[in-house]
Formats: structure tokens, sequence, C-alpha cells
């Protein structure tokens, strides 16, 4: 069972066991908590030395707590993303936040320096996920799984380095959801795009564009280019960077730090500054230089065929498909997408880079990674972004002064008088068993005044009220905090009186 | 070369030799010989490419959550969460590692259960322990004096685990916490977290008894705490009990010398009280035996147990085991403030992973069925080439808010797609057939009756909303 904090057994057990005799259901319990009362006595010192260490408390670097006004907002978002999870069918899933060290290597490239390191405290070598992905991918080797439609929200760590990055947390949420299994292609890469539309349209975020290239597209490109294979990953980090930096600077930082020969970078600089719809794809499919290459036809009819189902779907008009999409992650074999914000919400939002707010893609050989026999499950998914979007809301309210509340307290349980506590315990019992929301002071004696400011500050909309005068009659008073109206309710009528209002509001 | 394919060979035939006699059900110690000549064969072999040398599991003491685990602990949660927003708790959330100094010190002997993160040339981190630790610090930073909050996560303790007593090192507690002005308000706060607990057991058969018990810091009496002091009275035929326990003890001579006793009997008069108010005093049990380890509780202390109901009549119920436990805590905050200011805390921590595992058992011997998604229809298509026309209707009905899934298939066959309902437990099917499109209608299926009925294209959603909403979706 989960552990609460019990002493483990000591010796001084044997003095105490002949003095007590307990009733037989907790005997074997017992027998345990006589050596723990010992124990307890011994650790139960505060000790002294222990007072006000002179370190700063904080949380730790790129991590931060969440108060209750950023819960609610959070907890808003994860709604919307989870609502739409569910509407596609998907199964939750969880998993620990730890991995086995040997499960992460090898999957993520360079970023493998990101990730957290447990210490080896003499037992198995343990590492913080990097993201929802790969153990998604472990889950299913381990179960020797071929199909399954599962969404998973959870925090990822990486340590980021704050120098390059500014305002990237090394604790965040992620919200995935991916499909695994053999099925007649890009159907489930169609709906993953439909998730993304539905997610970010249900949260208001504004005008977004959903950038969509292909692996095989890229890798098809930079052959029929001329780039030597063992430079595919190189050039394809200095493409991602596209959207940071121009074209001219790419193109320097692949000739002179990656040792590109200068044509073989201008020929991709024919085709990579593209983007467009069915037509570009068409346009590609009649290149002669492209049109040779078997990977890239392979990619490009696929995507013909994705842009169909985004039709019938009604939102191909979000999608670009854009050359210059290369996303770092090197499990990709297929389709990948990143959706974009368009429109900065509020002045002064410089700082949050307008980077992607959700990215996916199809990833065919990671489970091959994990499973023995090497067995293949194709799987296409996607991540949002909720940290990004989380500062985009948090931003827009600030601005607009929204309030919010953080508690869902319905009824407030007062009293003018003194020595009405008991009263109060009474009758505020009532409520909970009924299920109603209430709070009341902890004090024996609070003034009217500060209840009725508790009451306000906190958003609580009806007040009952018991004094002496009404216990006599049999009745309490319920007040509308907002209205300041009053009426008299008969105590048996109470429960039943504040269900109609909170039903009716 | 011939070498390495007749090594292969080697380790394919003792592999078979392991696979036979598992299939005879050899003796074990029989089997682990064999075992190991494979292994050590294997390991003359090398390295393979692509092929992996560890076992594919998760780390010792953690597990995943599967789709049906999942959906009880949803279920579990929501009862949990309700509860504690009916009390008017706020929610927060803090990182899963914590800087190590401030959990050092903090608890005790334990401490060599944390699990610390490697120095990787950053600051020195610990992964928390608990969630009471982690408020503190937050209450600290942020000069809080007073608030009620409730935390769901996960925690993290290098335990030995004992999986089959549902021993994690990685497991959820919930808490909820509040601070209190003084001591009167915290009991108040104790004995609405009590009801609280207790109100939101109902749907389980359960009865729950709480222990409570105050465990003041040490001062000496005659060479012993006050604490052993009581322990050692010859009261050990009433064991437990209620008010009288509390009452005789009140009028012990020895005892009603000790103020500290005194002011922890009372307390617990008090409490006692306040309980009665709350109609719960029943479930309580004041208990002398019940000692927390943790080094910070500094007043009232308690721990629910929940007594299964018997199978039989007759027998005796049984103790499954701690399912929550609390108490006072005065001195944490200090510990954190610069000036030691203190700011007193009163709270409970519910073992979830404990009733997980009796709620998952409890599905089973009923065999009641967890359904792990929520979706109400699938659109289906008897006829081939209906592809897109499902891919259009599936949208229409995602964009109404309905719950709808479709196969990933060109041309299914009915039948599959009817058994994938019944499978995943979707009630309703929505069948496109080009006849009906050509009327304009969709014919609507119902898995459990097999009726079926054309419904109006621009009505489906409606009539699917309308069917649902008399069923609950999941458990």
């Amino acid at each position: 069972m989960a552990p609460l904090g019990l002493v483990p057994a000591r010796a001084c057990a044997a003095l105490f066991s002949p003095l007590l005799r307990p009733p037989r259901a907790v005997r074997a319990r017992a027998v345990r908590s006589h050596s723990q009362v010992a124990g307890a006595v011994l650790t139960s010192q505060v000790k002294p030395d222990q007072k006000k260490s002179n370190f700063i408390i904080k949380t730790p670097k790129g991590t931060r707590d969440l108060s209750p006004q950023q819960m609610v907002v959070r907890e808003k978002i994860l709604d919307t993303v989870i609502s739409c999870f569910k509407r596609h069918g998907a199964k939750r899933l969880d998993t620990p936040a730890f991995e086995l060290k040997e499960m992460l290597t090898e999957k993520y490239g360079e970023d493998s320096m990101l990730i957290y390191d447990l210490k080896d405290q003499g037992g198995e070598l343990l590492s913080l996920r990097y993201d929802l992905t790969v153990p998604f991918a472990r889950y299913l080797a381990m179960n020797k799984l071929k199909k399954m439609k599962r969404y998973h929200v959870g925090k990822v760590w990486r340590r980021e380095s704050p120098t390059i990055v500014q305002g990237r947390y090394r604790e965040f949420c992620q919200c995935d959801f991916d499909i695994a299994g053999q099925f007649d292609p890009m159907i489930p890469d169609a709906e993953c795009l439909k998730i993304i539309c539905e997610i970010l349209s249900g949260l208001q975020l504004g005008h977004f564009l959903i950038k969509v290239n292909d692996r095989r597209i890229i890798d098809g490109m930079f052959a029929a280019c001329g780039v030597p294979e063992n430079k595919f990953r190189a050039i394809c980090s200095s493409i991602d960077k596209l959207d940071k930096m121009s074209w001219n600077d790419v193109r320097y930082e692949m000739v002179t730090k990656k040792s590109l020969a200068p044509e073989v970078a201008d020929r991709i600089g024919e085709y990579i500054q593209r983007c467009g719809g069915v037509s570009l794809i068409e346009q590609l499919l009649q290149d002669p230089r492209l049109s040779q290459n078997k990977q890239i036809l392979e990619g490009l009819e696929d995507m013909k065929l994705l842009f169909e189902y985004l039709t019938l779907f009604g939102i191909a008009d979000k999608m670009s498909f854009d050359l210059s999409l290369a996303r770092g992650l090197d499990y990709y074999t297929g389709v990948i997408y990143e959706a974009v914000l368009q429109t900065p919400s509020q002045t002064g939002e410089e700082s949050l880079s307008m980077g992607s707010v959700a990215a996916g893609g199809r990833y065919d050989g990671l489970v091959g990674m994990f499973n023995p026999k090497g067995q293949k499950v194709p799987c296409v998914g996607l991540s949002i972004g909720v940290e990004r979007i989380f500062s985009i809301v948090e931003q827009r309210m600030k601005v607009s002064d929204e309030k919010v509340r953080t508690t869902e307290t319905q009824v407030f349980v007062a009293t003018p008088q003194k020595n009405f506590l008991q009263e109060r315990l009474k009758l505020i019992a009532e409520l909970w068993n009924a299920g109603i929301k209430a709070e009341m002071l902890y004090k024996n004696n609070p003034k009217l005044l500060s209840q009725l400011h508790y009451c306000e500050n906190t958003g609580i909309q009806l007040m009952v009220i018991i004094g002496e005068q009404e216990m006599k009659g049999g009745v309490i008073k319920l007040r509308s905090v907002a209205s300041r109206e009053e009426v008299a309710i008969k105590r048996e009528h109470l429960v039943a009186e504040i269900q109609k209002r909170l039903s009716d509001s | 070369m011939a070498e390495r394919a007749a090594l292969e060979e080697l380790v394919r035939l003792q592999g078979e030799r392991v696979r036979t006699l598992k299939q005879q059900k050899a003796g074990t110690d029989q089997i682990e010989e064999e075992v190991a000549k494979l292994l050590k064969l294997k390991a003359q072999l090398g390295p393979d490419e692509g092929k992996q040398k560890f076992v594919l599991k998760t780390p010792k003491g953690t597990r995943d959550y599967s789709p049906r685990q999942m959906a009880v602990r949803e279920k579990v949660f929501e009862v949990i969460i309700k509860c504690f927003k009916r009390h008017g708790a706020e929610v927060i959330d803090t990182p899963v590692f914590e800087l190590k100094e401030t959990l050092t010190g903090k608890y005790g002997e334990d401490s060599k259960l944390i699990y610390d993160l490697k120095d990787q040339g950053g600051e020195l981190l610990s992964l928390r322990y608990d969630l009471t630790v982690p408020f503190a610090r937050y209450l600290a930073m942020n000069k809080l004096t007073n608030i009620k909050r409730y935390h769901i996560a996960k925690v993290y303790r290098r335990d030995n685990p004992a999986m089959t007593r549902g021993r994690y090192r990685e497991f959820y507690q919930c808490v909820s916490v509040g601070k209190l002005g003084n001591n009167r308000s915290s009991l108040k706060a104790a004995g609405s977290t009590f009801s609280s607990w207790y109100s939101k057991q109902p749907g389980f058969e359960l009865s729950v008894n709480v222990y409570v018990h105050t465990e003041k810091e040490s001062v000496q009496v005659e060479g012993q705490s006050p604490y052993l002091f009581l322990v050692n009275l010859a009261y050990g035929s009433v064991f437990s009990g209620g008010v009288s326990l509390v009452e005789q003890l009140l009028l012990d001579p020895k005892l009603s010398q000790n103020k500290q006793a005194l002011e922890g009997l009372g307390d617990l008069k008090l409490l006692f009280e306040y309980l009665t108010l709350f109609g719960v005093a029943n479930r309580i049990s004041f208990d002398l035996s019940l000692a927390r380890g943790l080094d910070y509780y500094t007043g009232v202390i308690y721990e629910a147990v929940l007594l299964q109901t018997p199978a039989r009549a007759g027998e005796e119920p049984q103790g499954v085991g701690s399912v929550a436990a609390g108490g006072r805590y005065d001195g944490l905050v200090g510990m954190f403030d610069p000036k030691g200011r203190k700011v007193p805390c009163v709270g409970l921590s519910i073992g979830v992973e404990r009733i997980f595992s009796i709620v998952e058992q409890r599905l089973e011997a009923l065999e009641e069925k967890v359904r792990t998604t929520e979706t109400q229809v699938l659109v289906a298509s008897a006829q081939k080439k209906l592809l897109e026309e499902r891919l259009k209707l599936a949208s229409e009905l995602w964009d109404a808010g309905i719950k709808a899934e479709l196969l990933y298939r060109k041309n299914p066959k009915l039948l599959n797609q009817l058994q994938y309902c019944e499978e995943t437990g979707i009630p309703l099917v929505a069948i496109i057939g080009e006849q009906e499109l050509k009327d304009g209608v969709i014919k609507l299926r119902s898995v459990a009756s097999r009726e079926e009925v054309d419904i109006r294209r621009e009505d489906l959603a409606e009539e699917i909303k309308k069917r649902t909403s008399q069923n609950l979706c999941i458990c």
C-alpha cells in the first residue's frame, strides 16, 4: 500500500507489546504500531540545528508553482484539449515520470544531452522522460500491442540551457494524441490534423496555420539536389531555422559551417521557400529534377491524398504545404506538421516569439526499436504545447483584467451573533451531505461584516444566516450576495430552495 | 564465420530445450539452470546489431496505467476532487523536483528514501517525497498565512516495493490542507476534513474508522515523554475508544499533572464535540497506539482504516490497511521562513493507490465492464467506396460536439464495424448507404437492440445526443 510515513519497526517494540491488548480487529496492525510508538517519539522532536538554513527558498531553475488562479486557467485549457481527444475516441494512458535510462538513449539524437538523469543510488539507472512519445512506443512494445488510439496528458522534463532559450521551462505539460496501427494510408494522419484544428478553434486563440511537409519529401529533395546522405540530418537542422533566420543566413550556415557545396545549397533554395496547397503538389510532381526521385514521389502522392481528406474534413484552408518545415526529432518517417498562431493577440508579445502551439507527425520505426523481434507498429500523432497556450491566455487575461474564481463554493454559512458555532457546524454538515459546496469561517465568533467580505472576495453567491430570532421561528435567512436581498426560509425547505436557486442561475 | 553459425545453432537448440522444459512444467531449479546456460551461450555470441539486450519494463516500483486503470482512477479522483471543492479548497501545483536543500531535514529517517537527481552541473535536485513539504515551501515563498488547498500528484520514494501489496515507488497522494489561525479553528478544519472523507465513501460498502491521537513535542516527564507515559499507563484493556476514554484520561492523577497532556486531551475533547456536530463521531476512535513517523507533526494526528464488510456472516471485518492520514504540523512553514514565522497547518493525505486497487478488485469481482472511451457513435458504411462520405459525416458530428469514430479503412466490412462497437461499448452506429444518401437520411442503429431507424441528416446530431444522455458512458 502507499506508504504514509509509518516508521519501520524498532527494538523497543518488545518493551511495549505486553502492555497493550488491542481489539481483535486491529491486532495485526497494532503489533507493528507499538514499535512505531517508540520510534515516533524518538523522531518527533524537531531538531534544533535544522532551523533556518541560509538558502533562498525557491523552485528549481526552469520550474514554477502554479497558483490557484493559474490552475483555473490551466484546467480550462486542459478540459478543452481532453474533450477533443475523447471526442475522437482515444483512451487515456499514463506512464511513470522516469524510465530506465536505456529506454531513452538513441531516441532523441542531439537533444539527448538535455535529458535529466537520476543519481545512481545503487539501483537501476533512470532518467526523467523527455516526451510522451517514446514512453508510448515502449508501452506498445512491452504489451505487444499492434493497435491503439490513446491520449496522454503529463509533464515532461528537459534541461534546456537557459542562456540559449529564454522563457522556456524545464518542466512542462504536454498533451499527446497518437494512433498506432497499420491502416489505410493517410486517414489517421488526416484525423490528427482535424484534432489540432478543433482544439485551436475551441481555445479561441485567433487565426492559425498548420504547416505540413513530409520527411520523405525533405530527404528526397536533398538527394535530388545533391546533398550527401551523411549530411542529411545536419542540413535538416539548418533548414529548421528558417522560421527564425533568413534564407541567406541559413544558406551561409550550410555552406560555411556544414561544408555544403554552394550549388547544392542554391538548388535547395529553389524549392525550400515554397509553400502552398494542392497546386504546389502538382507543380512538384511535374518538376524534372524531383520527379526522378522515388521517395519524393511517394511523399507527394500521399500529400495529395492527405489534402483530399483534409478537404472532406473542411480544414484544407487552414493547411499550408510548406517545404521549409523540418522538425528536429530523429524519429519522424512520414508526414510532419506544425501549427502556428498568425496574429499576436496583444501588443507587447514579442517576448512570446510565436513558436508553434502544436506539432506532430508520422513515426513508423520507433516501436520497432523497442521490439526485440523488430516488428513494426506504424504510428502517427500530435502534441499540444499547452505551456505556450497558457502564457498567451494568461497575458490576455491580464490585459482584460478578467477575474477568475478559484473555488466553486456556492453557499456561505454565517451568523451575526456570538455563540452560534454549534449551529453553524450542524447546518454546514447538512449542506455538505446534500452535495452543496459550502464554507464557513473557522472562528468561534466572526463578525458579520467580515463574513460578507469573504463572500464578495471569493465570489460566493449565496449566504445562509442563522441568528437567535431565526432559530426561535424555525427559519434561516437566505441572502443573495450580489443583490443583498434576504428571504426567510423554513429550515426543512432550505436545502431544496438552495438547490433550486443554484440550478436557476 | 562457421564458428558463429555453430554457436547460433547451439543457442537455438538450448532455447528450444528451455521452452520444452517450461511446457512440461519442469522444476524451477532445472529451468533456471538451463536458462543460465542459454544466457551464457548468447553472451558468447556478442552484441547483436539492432537487437536490444535490456528487458522491456518500467523502472522497479513503478507501473503504467492502462486505459482501464485510468478509467478507474479518473472516477476515484472525480469523487475526491468533488469533495475537496465542496469544502471550498483551491488547487495548486508544484514541480516534481525540489532543490535538495528544501527537502533536507524534513523527513528524519525516511530521508534515505528520497530520489536524488544526478549532478549534471546545475542545482542539486531531488524528487518530491510528499506534497506537504512543497506546500509549506509554497506558503513561505508567497508569504501566505491563510489558504485551503488540495493537491493531487505523484510522489516518489525509494522504498522496497512490494507490488503485491500495492506498494509503489511512484504513487499518488491527494492532499487537502488548511492553514488556520489557532488551534480551535484547526480542530474544526480537521473535523471538516473528516466529514469530507466520510461523506465521500457512500458508494462503497466499507466503513471507516479514524484513529486520533495527539503527539506533542517531547517534554520530559519523569524521564519519559508524556506520550510514552500515556502508553505506559495500564489502560491496555481499553486500547481505543471514544470520548469516554478521553474523559477517563483527563481524570487520571498522573496525567492531569502534565500540562501538555492536558492540552492534548482537552483539544481532543473539543474535536470530538465538533465531530459530533458534523455527524461523524461514531466513525472516530481515539487510539493510543497511533503513531505517525514523519518528523513534522506537532498536534493531532489521524489515520483512516478501511474495514471491509465480511463476505460471510459471522466473520470479523478485516482491516485492509490505511487509506488516509494526516495531522497538524505547526512548525514546518517556520522552517522555511527566514524569520522563522510560524504558519500553523493541518491536513490530510489520501492514499489513492490503495483505493485504486480496491476498486479495481471490486469491479473484477462484479465482472463489471469498464469502458475506456466515451464514444457515442461509430460512423459506418456497408457498401464500398463510401470512405469520403464517412469522413464528411464524422467531421460534421465532431463539429457538433458528438463523440464519434470511424474505422481507418477504405472499405471495411459492416460486420467488423459492428464488432468494433461491441468490443469498445459504443452504443450507436450511423450507417451510410447509397440509397440513404440520395434520400438525405442516415440509418441510426442501436448496437444493443439492433433496431435501426432512418434519421434525417440534419437531425442526426440531436438524435444522438438525446439517445445518449440517458446512459452514462463510463462505468
